[in-house]
């Protein structure tokens, strides 16, 4: 690889302080460099350069989004994508292919990405998804908050702390992930949990001691994501108490709320679900919790989440397919296509809870923006998610296409609009550091050359959509939003420093697996490039 | 030399408990392996495919050359088969039907792809063979025979087994059998439902009125059997090619999948294909997540287009639309019907196998592999989606099919950029 100097650019590194400077960028070796002894001068002037894009959430790879895929060849029909000289072809609606799928962040912009749900049992088949993604590096946190070993451990923290070390690393995983704790698990009988002193049927812990439990074990694991939690009562109407109860019982302590949008939600039922936004909004502002957005886009969708029961309610609530799988001793998970009305007064209601979140949450490196893709929306919405944050007048128009509910939420009193470098804040700044991921989001001096320049133009989403170049590890990959030249990243790991070996009790515990503990975690062959991230 | 925790590439079950000796690159004995599975490893060398250009034996190189020289000049391609390699082929597999702008089809469509059809219209409601062997207190075999076709499916997943929920293993367990005839699963069953042939989707279609509460004259044992799946409190109900394949074929699949969804409003009730090959699962698993569709996939316009019925196997050759068939890993001769199988005999036909067959007895060039899974590593897919790793125990001097597909990807681009 060539060295680069990239001139001219309008910069902003928020990690840096650098908030819309006039600099050089000197890229040597796939990294940022201090001064290199280009070749290649790329001249950008007038453009606004910014550290490649970093998702914290997205349905990218594994079992769900590829039983998604098979489930809804409707969905493909109307979006082919050729093969190019450099790109393999594929789909690209709601549910990419793998291919198209590190295209399209790459195009605008994007250079890591993470999947968020991975059931352990399932997690090689993740690792072959995630190796079939160009253009991005990427990494997927483990989903433990239903798992039966931690439920029948709850009390006992030393052995859960051996036990979650050895998943993730038996995993090859990045974070902790909970789903609807102990709710999933009580679907293996037909029940959820509701609120987070619920016992299960089959089980003693509470949501409330899972949660504890594992932020616990997050802090004395010293991982470098705190616990990324979807909590229980997801999409209920008046859920907020328990939300507000979470933020209180987790206050003071790392820990990551995901797709918060779809916890934030007053009212008894759907014809009176309202927004409880604010509230959150505020008890998020007065703790360390971080957030991301969750916001929901109007249109076809493919719900998919390993909260089983609620995707249950979702498809008695919508009569449309679905799709259950409960995973032995894990977890389990379903999925169901939705469409999100303008017209509908809760999508409508859910479309402005989204933003107000993002705009009433006041510091940008606690809130981060989502889709939850697919689940909300496609990761392709994200230029359209950023108009609408630094654009009021956009806003309110589009406001004033919805249900009017929408308009009874706080969100046509917001004046604020975010500044490009708030933009870059909540889209990679911000998530790189939430990540622990010290090489990315930034753009000093030994940082990982992922480098995206777009053009200035009036027509924010537009900006966004199409970058006018991406520099992946220091190479061009995009060029005026297409790819040109086809690249692999790296899958990010965790470093225990020793090694991990199972309490006997684990291998005791496999005896409720139809896998062997010896056939059970995966090899570093599903890794072919890897970049192991230390804890501590 | 012992081997253990080996994975056994023979059925959908995946078992990944087996042990074997092996003297000199040969299996002497097995442990814990079905009879099917057993005959497999202590005949590995038996029907060993040699290199072969029409007919007359050559090396290896010669023949991936001429597979080379031949795929290079196709019109329109088909790449078929690869329910028994490892997920690393399959890929590639992808990977040449897109570069020549042909189409690639698996032995689903042959089996269940019934079943994926089914479940694009319907949804599917699911579990892990271990959710069945933790939780189930039910079992409804339809249209399968386990003891013949998965011949330790009962033992390690779904009927003795004890588990999590399930102490009293075999006890604890009631199983039923829904098929057209006996069979040596029937007789194991505690209730044995015997249909004539043709009725399966009128049969599930009135267990569905009766789990709706609807009151319909019907044989008396459907009555029964509607009440003990709904009484149950974990049910599975596992189905064969005795469903997909007969009278009605995705039909038959749509009615039992919305039985088993219907039945969740009382109880929970899981649905499970009892696929065959071993890792036909993951050609639907690796078709999807790199095209968005499982099987049947064109890609003559340069992106993948979906249509069983038209870009399936036995469509394309029964219509003589391709003039060049790559199978690998499979058998079309033994297994497709006659009017379909016989047109590969017409056309230049590569087989890509480790083993001889009646395919690749008439094909033009035959490439010897490692075979996956004994003398390849790889992924391959259970049949309820769970990943394992196969092991590798003996050595081959064959490259893999991964291997030789790699060559071959390679070769044809090679050849159009000599052209260009
Ligand atoms: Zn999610």
């Amino acid at each position: 690889m060539e060295d680069l100097k990239i001139v001219n650019g309008i910069v902003y590194d928020p990690l840096n302080g650098i908030d819309g400077e006039r600099l050089d960028i000197h890229v040597s070796g796939g990294k940022i460099a201090e001064r290199a002894k280009a070749q290649r001068v790329i001249d950008v002037k007038g453009m606004v350069v910014m550290p490649g894009g970093v998702d914290i959430h997205s349905h990218i790879a594994g079992p769900k989004i590829n039983m998604g895929r098979r489930l809804r060849p409707e969905n493909h029909r109307t979006a082919p994508v050729p093969k190019t000289d450099v790109t393999r072809a594929g789909v690209g609606g709601g549910l990419s292919s793998t291919f198209v799928t590190g295209y399209r962040y790459a195009a605008m912009g994007y250079t890591t990405v993470m999947e968020p749900a991975v059931p352990p049992l399932m997690a090689r088949h993740a690792h072959e998804e995630l190796n079939d993604i160009p253009m991005v590096d990427k990494g997927c946190y483990v989903l433990m908050g239903n798992n039966e070993y931690i439920i029948s451990h709850i009390h006992e923290l030393n052995k859960v702390e051996n036990y979650v070390k050895w998943l993730l690393n038996a995993a090859k995983g990045y974070a902790i992930k909970a789903v609807n704790p102990c709710g999933s698990d009580n679907w293996k009988w037909g029940e959820n949990v509701h609120g987070l002193g619920e016992k299960g049927v089959k089980f003693d812990a509470t949501p409330k001691e899972m949660i504890t439990t594992l932020s616990e074990v997050n802090k004395r694991l010293k991982l470098p994501h705190p616990l990324h939690l979807h909590t229980i009562d997801l999409g209920v109407p008046g859920n907020y108490e328990t939300t507000l109860e979470t933020l209180e019982m987790l206050k003071g302590k790392r820990a990551h709320l995901t797709h918060l949008q779809f916890n934030c939600y007053g009212g008894s039922s759907w014809k009176d679900l309202s927004s409880e936004a604010g509230g959150i909004a505020e008890k998020v502002n007065d703790s360390k919790i971080t957030v991301d957005s969750g916001q929901v886009i109007f249109g076809d969708v493919t719900t998919m989440t390993a909260d089983a029961p609620w995707q249950y309610r979702l498809y008695r609530l919508s009569g449309n397919k679905w799709v259950n799988n409960d995973v032995e001793v894990e977890c389990g998970g379903g999925i169901v296509p939705y469409r999100y009305r303008k017209k509908n007064s809760v999508n409508a209601t859910q479309w402005a809870i989204g933003l107000e979140l993002l705009l009433m949450i006041e510091d940008p490196w606690r809130v981060y923006l989502s889709t939850d893709n697919p689940n909300g929306g496609s990761f392709t919405s994200y230029p359209y998610i950023i108009k609408l944050l630094m654009d009021k007048k956009f806003r309110k128009e589009e406001l004033s296409t919805l249900h009017q509910n929408a308009s009874s939420t706080s969100l046509p009193d917001i004046d604020r609009e975010y500044t490009l470098g708030e933009i870059a804040t909540i889209t990679r700044g911000a998530t790189a550091k939430s990540l622990g991921l010290k090489n990315k989001g930034h753009l000093g001096v030994g940082a990982d050359a992922d480098i995206a320049i777009y053009p200035l133009k009036e027509d924010i989403a537009k900006m966004f959509s199409k970058a006018s170049y991406v520099i992946k590890d220091g190479d061009l990959v995009v060029g005026k939003g297409k790819i040109i030249s086809e690249k692999y990243g790296k899958t990010f790991m965790l470093d225990f420093k020793e090694k991990v070996e199972p309490d006997p009790d684990v291998r005791e515990f496999f005896k409720y697996y139809t896998v062997d503990i010896e056939n059970y975690p995966v090899e570093m062959a599903y890794l072919p490039r890897y970049e192991a991230i230390k804890c501590g | 030399m012992k081997f253990e925790h080996v994975v056994c590439p023979l059925c959908g079950c995946l078992c990944d408990d087996l042990e074997l000796i092996v003297e000199r690159n040969e299996v002497i004995s097995t442990k814990n392996a079905c009879a099917l599975s057993r005959s497999m490893f202590l005949n590995l060398n038996a029907d060993l495919a040699k290199p072969l250009i029409e007919g007359k034996e050559t090396g290896i190189e010669a023949c991936v050359d001429k597979a080379i020289g031949i795929i290079s000049k196709a019109d329109y391609p088909l790449v078929y088969g690869l329910a028994s390699t490892e997920s690393n082929a399959q890929r590639k597999a992808v990977e040449l039907a897109e570069l020549l702008g042909g189409a690639i089809d698996s032995t689903s469509s042959i089996c269940h792809g019934p079943t994926v059809l089914g479940v694009q219209m319907m949804g599917e409601v699911t579990c892990t063979l271990g959710t069945i062997m933790n939780q189930a207190d039910l079992v409804v075999f339809w249209g399968s025979n386990p003891v013949d076709a998965h011949p330790r499916h009962l033992t390690r997943y779904s009927l003795t087994p004890r588990g999590l929920f399930t102490p009293r293993g075999r006890k604890g367990r009631r199983m039923i059998v829904v098929d057209v005839r006996e069979t040596k699963s029937s007789k194991l069953a505690d209730r044995f439902i015997q249909l004539k042939p043709g009725t399966d989707f009128e049969a599930l279609s009135s267990l569905r009125a009766l789990i709706k509460g609807e009151k319909i004259d019907i044989d008396p044992e459907l009555k029964e059997l509607a009440e003990e799946m709904k009484s149950c409190e974990f049910g599975a109900l596992l189905f064969g090619q005795g469903l997909t394949m007969s009278n009605g074929k995705n039909m038959n699949v749509n009615a039992a999948l919305a039985l088993v969804r219907d039945l969740n409003q009382h109880t929970k009730f899981a649905i499970l294909p009892m696929r065959g090959h071993y890792n036909v699962t993951g050609a639907d698993m690796v078709f999807t997540w790199q095209t968005g569709y499982p099987f049947a996939i064109d890609f003559s316009l340069g992106y993948p287009r979906y249509g069983p019925g038209e870009f399936s196997v036995v469509d394309l050759l029964s219509r003589k639309e391709v003039d060049v068939a790559l199978i690998i890993a499979s058998d079309p001769v033994s297994s497709l019907p006659a009017q379909a199988s016989s047109y590969l005999s017409e056309i230049d036909t590569i087989v890509i196998d480790p083993n001889r067959s009646m395919t690749s007895e008439i094909a033009r060039v035959v490439i010897p592999t490692a075979r996956a899974g004994i003398s390849a590593e790889g992924t391959a897919y259970r049949m309820d989606g769970v990943p394992i790793r196969l092991k590798k125990v003996l050595k081959s001097p064959y490259p893999s099919d991964y291997e030789v597909l790699c060559k071959i990807v390679n070769g044809v681009i090679d050849g159009r950029s000599k052209d260009s």
